[in-house]
């Protein structure tokens, strides 16, 4: 009885955090697409074209180039937890599609060999924040939540593949359960439990924060202008009001 | 509010590159400008004094502006707080204090956004505080110990400008009638008299009349200064210190339009390039701007040039958008004198004699706003390179746009932070150093201001002037 509340409660649970990720990341970006952009400040050297602009941005959201040229060691670190991040999201594919296209079962094995390395950036960021005063200086509670809880994700997931196994096809009733709407009971695993517990939070906890920078990045104005200021008369929509003509 | 004595760190620097210091909280949190006065604020149609109910006037400015600065919206937003900009800053390499930090320093912003805007973040125990005096004085510390150079956006992985951040702040302090002394005061100069400096009409063309004279002594030629003539090719806005203290300047833009054969004019109602409504607030950036275009309507002149001047490049890309269209003037427009003239010198139309700068070994400063907000970059390389034989670049992490500020931009260039000024010089002066250059050159009046002072303080025997000055020194009239 209480098995099938707490089941029926992770199931609300569930789909509220999703509609919280999706609805509130969504609010976001939109937010981020209405606000005007009333001067050009195009980071220099800028590109002139579109094309230059949709490579700058790939390369942004890809490589990380400004990083690089900051500090090679936080690159490194950055760069290869998103890596792990990306790769260990695409495995998860498995869990959701049926039957499983095989590019993703191709993607699998460096899909797990990431979930084993994921926490090695993820405490190498967060060591980062304790041990260097500035970067102590700078970081606050939330910066430190978000790692944590990617780093308990990463860790309970590594369980329940390896050590702590939880059974694939029950893990998959669940999720083509929720994703087909008709839900079922998870698996009455533990930590497979709390790892879906974690990832629901963190899906709340996503759109409010820091974390939104995975979408906002491509709003950054700075990134995503064209260096044409002096070629095209650019209008600033909320010029008039300011009124002096 | 006097400038306190302070000792900031001793750093030893390598290969013209200065270390980065152990932090000193608070160390350089005494060095405030001087606040504004009535009479500034009455011209330039600001509140006169802090106003009532100051906190919910200034909450309703940020709520204002995010809806009107996409930058600032996303900026306080997606800060991973990575700490990539940390040291990037040459206010916080020169003074060590961690609130020079580009991400301490939008922090300081960014707390009170979160206070006010995100309660789930406060909820979550993200770092927020109400806007309280202690804030505010922070602000008005610390938004004025940055020069708005936007080299922090260079090394940050999401191009966050803290420039950005700088300007929304200090335009809410503007808004409940918090500036300081020096910027208020030079945006009101402008208003009345037409230049940052106030130097009156008649003392203007008086002064041109007297480089007149200078000029037929040098080069035994009558090489005009004109003021206000109507229906001259080029109006000319240049830093209206060109006309008293970087003369050489100012007699070099003389040669080059009397070697070319174009008529040109200064104008006394806008006799100044130079915006420091960009470090205030939008509107008074708009009214400064609009006065050179309405000086290029009332003198009848087919362009406007912009001369040597950092800030005033970075505003002038925006006339099209802050008093434009710009069409009823000849394409393409703006123009900086640098852009115009290196065109010229590759079409061949002067005769250079590049020994003639043989006494010097040149090294060039990116000012940082014309460098980074205003791409700037060639041109005046290749103007040094067709004027001089022996040109050397600082360190690469120091020149184009990476390049330092001087330590005066964004509305410093003010003697009470001296100390501000010197440490934030600092990273400049030693890449100088390395380079043992004996002329620097740079193409902004605000440089030009203080570099010499910074050179003296930190003993770096460099003389610095401007990029036509050397021009002026090689062409063959
Ligand atoms: S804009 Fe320049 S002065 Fe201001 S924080 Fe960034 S690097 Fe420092
Ligand atoms: S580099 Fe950018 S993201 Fe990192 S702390 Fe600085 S402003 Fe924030």
């Amino acid at each position: 009885m209480a098995w099938n509340l707490l089941a029926g409660l992770l199931i609300g649970f569930a789909y509220l955090s999703f509609i919280i990720l999706v609805a509130g990341l969504a609010f976001r970006l939109y937010l981020y697409a209405k606000t005007p952009a009333p001067l050009k400040i195009v980071s220099t050297p800028g590109p002139k074209t579109t094309g230059g602009v949709l490579t700058r941005l790939a390369g942004d959201a890809l490589i990380f180039p400004n990083l690089f040229q900051a500090d090679k060691a936080l690159w490194a670190g950055a760069w290869v937890f998103h890596v792990c991040l990306a790769l260990v999201f695409f495995r998860h594919a498995r869990y959701f599609l049926y039957p499983v296209p095989e590019w993703i079962s191709d993607w699998a094995s460096p899909g797990i060999l990431m979930g084993f390395v994921l926490p090695i950036p993820a405490l190498y960021l967060f060591w980062r924040r304790l041990a260097l005063p500035r970067n102590l200086f700078i970081s606050g509670l939330p910066d430190y939540i978000s790692l944590m809880l990617i780093i308990l994700i990463a860790a309970t997931g590594m369980l329940v593949s390896y050590y702590a196994r939880v059974y694939l096809v029950d893990v998959k009733a669940f999720t083509l359960g929720l994703l087909s709407l008709k839900p079922v009971a998870p698996p009455a695993h533990p930590i497979f439990l709390a790892h879906f517990f974690l990832v629901c939070l963190l899906m709340i906890y996503f759109p409010f924060s820091k974390l939104v920078h995975a979408g906002g990045i491509f709003f950054s104005p700075t990134r995503n202008q064209r260096d044409n200021v002096l070629q095209k008369r650019y209008v600033n929509p909320w010029d008039k009001e300011v009124g002096i003509d | 509010m006097t400038s306190a004595k302070v000792e900031f760190p001793e750093l030893a620097p390598k290969n013209g590159i200065l270390p980065v210091p152990e932090m000193n909280e608070g160390i350089s949190a005494a060095l405030t400008c001087h606040p504004c006065k009535v009479k500034d604020m009455r011209a330039i149609a600001l509140p006169t004094e802090r106003v009532p109910d100051w906190q919910n006037k200034a909450v309703e400015k940020l709520r204002e502006l995010l809806t009107k600065y996409r930058s600032l919206q996303v900026y306080l937003d997606i800060c991973a707080q990575c700490g990539a900009c940390a040291d990037k800053c040459q206010f916080y390499l020169g003074t060590s204090d961690p609130n020079n930090m580009p991400v301490a320093r939008a922090n300081l912003l960014r707390k009170v956004y979160r206070y006010y805007f995100k309660p789930f973040e406060r909820f979550t125990g993200g770092e927020a505080e109400a806007f309280n005096d202690q804030v505010l004085q922070e602000w008005y510390t610390y938004f004025y110990q940055c020069s708005e150079c936007r080299r922090c956006a260079v090394f940050c992985p999401y191009g966050i400008d803290t420039a950005e951040i700088t300007m929304a702040a200090r335009e809410i302090m503007a808004a409940i009638g918090v500036a300081t002394k020096y910027v208020t005061e030079v945006v009101a100069k402008v208003y009345e008299r037409g230049n940052n400096l106030g130097i009156p009409g008649p003392a203007w063309i008086d002064n041109c009349q007297f480089l007149e004279e200078e000029l037929k002594a040098e080069t035994g030629r009558d090489i005009r200064m004109p003021v206000d003539e109507e229906g001259a090719d080029v109006l000319l806005v240049m830093p209206s210190a060109d006309n008293f203290a970087n003369t050489d300047t100012m007699m070099a833009y003389g040669k080059l339009f009397y070697h070319l054969g174009i008529s040109w004019t200064t104008s006394t109602y806008a006799n100044e390039g130079g915006n420091f409504g960009l470090f205030l607030n939008y509107r008074n950036m708009k009214k400064v701007n609009k006065r050179i275009l309405d000086a290029a309507r009332q003198l009848k002149v087919k362009r406007v040039i912009w001369g040597e001047c950092g800030h005033a490049w970075r505003a002038a890309i925006h006339t099209d958008t802050l008093s434009g269209p710009m069409d009823f003037l000849d394409p393409p427009h703006p123009v900086h004198i640098c852009q115009f003239t290196a065109d010229l010198i590759k079409r061949g139309a002067f005769k250079i004699d590049k020994s003639a700068n043989d006494d010097v070994l040149v090294t060039y400063h990116d000012p940082c706003n014309a460098a980074r907000a205003g791409s700037l970059l060639e041109e005046p390389r290749e103007m040094i390179r067709a004027t001089c034989n022996k040109f050397i670049e600082m360190p690469r992490d120091t020149i184009r746009e990476k390049t330092f500020c001087c330590g005066a931009g964004g509305g410093l260039l003010t003697d009470e932070i001296m100390p501000i000024r010197m440490a934030g010089g600092r990273p400049r002066a030693e890449a100088c150093r390395s380079t043992g250059a004996t002329y620097l050159a740079t193409p902004c009046a605000i440089c030009k201001a203080q570099l010499p002072e910074v050179m003296k303080h930190w003993k770096v025997d460099t003389r610095v002037g401007g990029v036509h000055d050397l021009l002026s020194k090689a062409m063959i009239l």
